[in-house]
């Protein structure tokens, strides 16, 4: 056992960390290292912009989704590498943050679905963030149910005729390109009458909403679209085939392995070090202790599962299914020390602060934004399920829609 | 990065849970749990015939000389199996104690016999209820002689010889603590066997009256020596609870496949699919912080201290948590002795504060963790 580079692996590493000393935005670089807990905020640039700076760069030194194949834009690096990048780009890798959904679900959807045509148009261009993609999956009616969706595709000549509503859209505001899932056939069960194709965003009838969260940010929108034209050579697969062409795009959300999720316990351990209770520091107390290290345990448990992954990849082997609690433990967890800091922060615990009180506010935020965590990319319950089906091999949920056709299927209960 | 055994580790963990499955199925670890032996004999003798139980002795003291990440290995494999053998207090306590302070001729004297399987070794440090503490050793050391009760010394009634931790001072100071080893067939020790939550590994009080003792390792640093052996023991002992949490999880698995109610596997409905999936969760956790202490073990490293505390508060949790649950997805069945659920979750809670409780590693890890951030 060791935590060392192969010759080549560290070799790479020294390539990549001498091209982010020589072109990273350091500027940016003290912002960054302390937005930790999951919201960038640049005071006086626009992330996006500066993101999209920064993409372009590393796209011009070869340094971009540098996984994919070289004509799509990347690199052609193997897995590791792509690991030991995203260890050396560190706080920058966060300005990447608009064209994740696009590296991470569109663009592999793309890639495996796409024509030769619409990879070398699309993807060269998603990599080097010149054209972000958001992904349009979830409906109203439609969420972790999501071959429940009812949003209509319907064919009109050479082109599908879109009708309805996706919500939960991280980027739609500022994307170029959406990865979206239709309805193209409602009298057929509810996985078999799905079509999966991309739009330009601009489209006529495409508009997007904000909604405003319960945190009281607006990061997530709404989508609706009202006979939106797409062509039907931006359709990716058969028709009726969406469900399976998604299972691609949601494969890859959960594959995304060294990147570090948030879990808040540097931040609660810095608090309860420098807290003063009425008998003495946080920290020294029994109960606070035992709160620490049940919390220190988890957040190691979940680098050093990590790191199990990352030696598979190094050697060439597939990582096993360990990372897929990477978020289930991570979410819970942000949730228990944002409430835990505000007890401790007795009658005060409810102010949100302000600028000197930098450390308390953080956890507040933390409490209102952390429920978020425990839904998006897939609920908690979605993950145990998964979890217990695909890796523990027990039987999936007996499904009483599955083999009724769609527009048969009960849309309200009492 | 190779954060992983090694393929010759991974054939030994294969060869060891083959061995196992073979010499300690459930029906071996009942006939300690039922008293028909005070542990298995047979097993021990087939244990150094494999040689596990010199994995980590040194060649010239009559072990394999391989090494921890092996005796990590061997160890997931007796947790699995719930071996009704006195390894943990052998090896993990007593030879690592060796290891540690023994001078060469006590080493040559003790620690071929461990590898052979011809002797029985434990570490004496409790008296009575509490955590490890040298303000909690009352037992006194004088003129080579011992005076005072140890309780619950583990493996204490069949045990050949023990390290026993013993006050010479009366400073206040850690360095009032010194280690003796004594051989326990020699006279002087009043033995008692104790009943406890789990009769597959024994516990016992041993009264020292007058007894002869030689010194382990230097006068006064014997503190010093007990917590390293401990945080040693610590990570052995944790992939003996992960090698638990494992079984216990399959166990649950397996029934919830097996077992149909309302029409249906059990294993079907989300409510019991939640449940084995956290036991997952905890199991995994504890196995990944457990190899990053079989890492810090293994090289001697400085973080050792606090991937110890971690790899046994996680490992505790686990085990726990999954020899509870594997009970509660069996149902009535799982509260009767028939199943073999009860024997895990008996190991559990015992493992639970063998070494000290979960409060008192959390305690460690604090302490160890702010030590770091100081630095």
């Amino acid at each position: 056992m060791n935590f060392d580079d192969t010759p080549q692996e560290a070799e790479f590493r020294a390539t990549a960390r001498k091209w982010i000393g020589a072109n990273a935005p350091k500027e940016f670089e003290e912002e960054l290292s302390k937005s930790s807990l999951g919201r960038i905020r640049l005071a006086k640039h626009d992330m996006v912009e500066v993101g999209k700076a920064w993409q372009k760069k590393k796209a011009d030194g070869g340094w971009a989704c540098l996984h994919w194949p070289k004509e799509y834009g990347g690199r052609g690096a193997t897995p590791i590498e792509r690991v030991i990048w995203q260890q050396e780009e560190g706080v920058y890798g966060k300005l990447t943050q608009p064209f994740q959904i696009g590296e991470g679900m569109c663009g592999p959807t793309v890639m495996a679905w796409g024509s030769e045509e619409s990879k070398r148009r699309y993807l060269p261009k998603l990599a080097s963030g010149e054209e972000i993609w958001c992904q349009l999956f979830s409906e109203p009616a439609a969420g972790s149910d999501v071959a429940g969706l009812r949003t209509r595709a319907e064919k009109k000549g050479d082109n599908w005729v879109v009708n309805g509503q996706k919500i939960w859209t991280s980027g739609a505001h500022y994307s170029d390109y959406g990865l979206l899932i239709a309805r193209t056939d409602p009298n057929v069960p509810k996985h078999k009458g799905l079509t999966m194709f991309f739009l330009d965003m601009k489209s006529p009838g495409v508009e997007v909403r904000p909604i405003k969260q319960a945190n009281g940010m607006q990061e997530f929108n709404e989508v609706y679209f009202t006979d939106v034209v797409i062509p039907d050579s931006q359709r990716l697969g058969n028709v009726g085939d969406g469900w399976n062409v998604s299972l691609t795009t949601l494969m890859n959300e959960r594959m995304s392995i060294g990147s570090r999720l948030a879990t808040g316990v540097p931040e609660m351990f810095e608090f309860c070090s420098n807290l003063m209770l009425e008998d003495g520091l946080a920290i020294d107390d029994r109960a606070v202790r035992s709160k620490l290290a049940t919390w220190a345990v988890k957040s190691n448990g979940l680098k050093y599962t990590s790191y199990r992954a990352i030696s598979a990849l190094s050697k060439g082997e597939r990582p096993g299914p360990e990372n897929s609690i990477g978020k289930l433990v991570s979410g819970m967890m942000l949730q228990d020390i944002a409430a835990f800091a505000m007890d401790l922060q007795g009658g005060a615990g409810g102010l949100t602060g302000d600028a000197e009180e930098e450390a308390r506010g953080q956890f507040q935020q933390m409490l209102l934004s952390s429920p978020s965590m425990r839904i998006a990319g897939g609920t908690d319950e979605v993950l145990r399920n998964i979890i217990a089906e695909r890796v523990l091999g027990l039987p999936g949920d007996i499904r009483v829609d599955k083999d009724v056709p769609f527009n048969k299927i009960p849309t309200k209960g009492r | 990065m190779n954060f992983d055994f090694s393929d010759d580790q991974k054939q030994m963990r294969d060869a060891a849970r083959k061995f196992l499955s073979e010499k300690c199925p459930p029906k071996a670890v009942r006939a300690v749990l039922d008293g028909k032996a005070a542990y298995d004999k047979e097993l021990w003798k087939g244990l150094a015939e494999m040689g596990f139980l010199g994995v980590a002795i040194p060649e010239a003291f009559g072990g394999a000389g391989a090494g921890h990440l092996e005796l990590c290995v061997i160890a997931e494999e007796m947790g699995r199996a719930i071996a009704p053998v006195p390894f943990s207090s052998t090896v993990y306590l007593a030879a690592e104690a060796l290891l540690i302070a023994g001078s060469d001729a006590q080493k040559q004297k003790w620690l071929p016999k461990i590898a052979a399987g011809e002797a029985i070794g434990t570490l004496a440090l409790f008296e009575g209820a509490g955590n490890p503490s040298p303000k909690a050793i009352k037992l006194t050391a004088a003129g080579g002689t011992l005076n005072g009760v140890k309780k619950p010394v583990p493996d204490g009634a069949i045990a050949d010889f023990a390290v026993v931790a013993a006050r010479t001072g009366s400073t206040g100071r850690d360095s009032d603590i010194s280690l003796f080893l004594v051989d326990l067939k020699a006279g002087g020790v009043e033995v008692k066997e104790l009943t406890n939550v789990d009769p597959t590994r024994g516990q016992a009080e041993l009264t020292f009256k007058n007894c002869k003792a030689e010194p382990l390792g230097a006068a006064g640093e014997g503190w010093g020596v007990i917590t390293q052996v401990l945080d040693r023991a610590a990570v052995l002992l944790a992939f003996e609870q992960v090698g638990g949490s494992d079984r216990a999880l399959e166990m649950g698995r397996d029934y919830a496949l097996d077992r149909i109610a309302f029409g249906r596997p059990i294993g079907s409905f989300q409510a019991i699919k939640h449940m084995l999936a956290d036991m997952y969760v905890s199991a995994t956790l504890a196995r990944s912080n457990c190899y990053y202490g079989a890492w810090a073990l293994s090289t001697n490293a400085g973080e050792l201290p606090e991937a110890a505390a971690a790899a046994r508060i996680s490992a505790t949790q686990a085990f726990q948590h999954c020899s509870k649950n594997n009970i509660q997805v069996h149902g009535g069945m799982g509260f009767t002795w028939e199943f073999d659920c009860h024997m895990y979750y008996r190991r559990a809670n015992a493992t639970a504060v063998t070494l000290g409780s979960l409060s008192y590693w959390e305690d460690a890890l604090i302490d160890r963790m702010r030590k770091k951030n100081a630095a």
